[in-house]
């Protein structure tokens, strides 16, 4: 019941607790989000400059290492600011922020094992069906 | 009762900073995240669900790739599109990139709109994303078609490694199914801010319960994850 109460009156409490935080200038995460525009035009700008640079380097045809680091590079920094900037990421408590932002490190442990397994597959097709075609 | 006041939105507990708060807000019998709402916090675990959805496509990509003795197809001309007399490598993939990221930037947009309650500006802004949603989707359509009458399929393609076309369908076709339901998803939301349900309070059809202006910022959740995805998926399939 109260929980229900809590609910219902949640924007006009953020308002005013918002006030509160502004007036006695304490950090406090906030789900009252308002940002300037200029901001996400930025961020806009930064993800299209960030895409032409990674088209690039396939329209330039680099390769081996360089294409392969440039390409994750530039891929971090876009998944960076979307996630950071666009879903607003970087203004969630602490708590939210861990709970999401680490489960998907877990991936590379997986990413890791299969690396050694599609190897050892590749090596087992290559013992028993000769080198390549 | 104490403990649903204690914990209600709105008032987060004051905590140290770093883990100390986290492990503050994790530990003991209580709401773990504060000040987020019930439908944000559940929608950031639904992505992190998907997100090891995808991962997991883009794992047996990666596997699949690496353990064939067949050379992959190459990737730069498998997309390229003739243009003007010449071959332009990729140049549809950046196209539909560059929609994509387009959507995402009128969808924050719209979020902001929404917080400061200005329904018109929200509604079209949504619905300007959703057209742009529906334009990339249309792209994928083309883009199938065209390989599908060069010959690729699920088993094989006439380029190179079988297992290409098995992950190329999976993959965008699974991003593909979610960008549509994204835009579905996002039709519904603005039609309920264009009509104004979040400031008078009206029911909704399916839960019955009121909704907020937050409710923009949970749909801008999912779209922008959809974006994301396509982030790693132009890495990884297409670029690599």
């Amino acid at each position: 019941m109260a929980e229900a109460t809590a609910n219902g009156l949640g924007q006009h409490q953020l308002h005013v607790a918002h006030a509160h935080d502004a007036a006695t200038g304490v950090a406090h995460a906030e789900v009252h989000q308002e940002h300037p525009i200029k901001l996400y035009l930025v961020v806009w700008a930064w993800l299209f400059i960030l895409s032409t640079c990674s088209y690039l380097v396939d329209y330039f045809g680099l390769h081996g290492y360089l294409r392969w680091s440039l390409i994750l590079i530039f891929m971090m920094l876009k998944a960076g600011l979307i996630v950071a900037v666009f879903m607003h990421m970087a203004w969630e408590r602490l708590a939210l922020m861990y709970a999401i932002i680490l489960p998907p490190i877990l991936v590379l442990v997986f990413v890791t094992m299969m690396v050694f397994e599609a190897d050892y597959t590749l090596l087992t097709r290559m013992v028993f069906f000769g080198a390549g075609p | 009762m104490t403990e649903a006041t204690v914990t209600h939105i709105g008032q987060a507990a004051p905590r140290p900073a770093g883990l100390q708060g986290i492990a503050a807000d994790w530990s003991s019998d209580q709401r773990a995240f504060k000040n987020v709402s019930w439908g944000k916090a559940m929608m950031w675990i639904f992505l992190l669900s998907d997100t090891f959805i995808f991962g997991c496509f883009l794992l047996s990509y990666m596997t699949a790739r690496i353990s064939t003795r067949v050379p992959w197809p190459n990737p730069s001309e498998v997309f390229a599109l003739h243009i003007g007399g010449s071959d332009i490598p990729l140049i549809l993939i950046a196209i539909m990139t560059f929609v994509l990221i387009s959507s995402s930037g009128t969808m924050a947009m719209a979020v902001n709109f929404g917080y400061r309650r200005d329904r018109r500006k929200t509604a079209i802004l949504m619905l300007l994303t959703a057209a742009l949603g529906a334009t990339f989707v249309g792209m994928q359509a083309f883009e199938w078609t065209k390989l599908i009458t060069e010959g690729v399929r699920p088993w094989g393609n006439p380029w190179g490694a079988a297992q290409f076309g098995s992950s190329f369908f999976m993959i965008t076709g699974f991003h593909g199914t979610h960008v549509t339901i994204g835009v579905i998803f996002l039709i519904i939301v603005a039609r309920k801010v264009w009509r104004g349900d979040f400031d008078i309070g009206r029911r909704g059809f399916f839960t019955s319960r009121t909704g907020r202006y937050e409710n923009v910022e949970i749909m801008g959740l999912y779209w922008h994850f959809v974006d994301l995805v396509w982030v790693f998926i132009f890495a990884f399939f297409y670029l690599w």
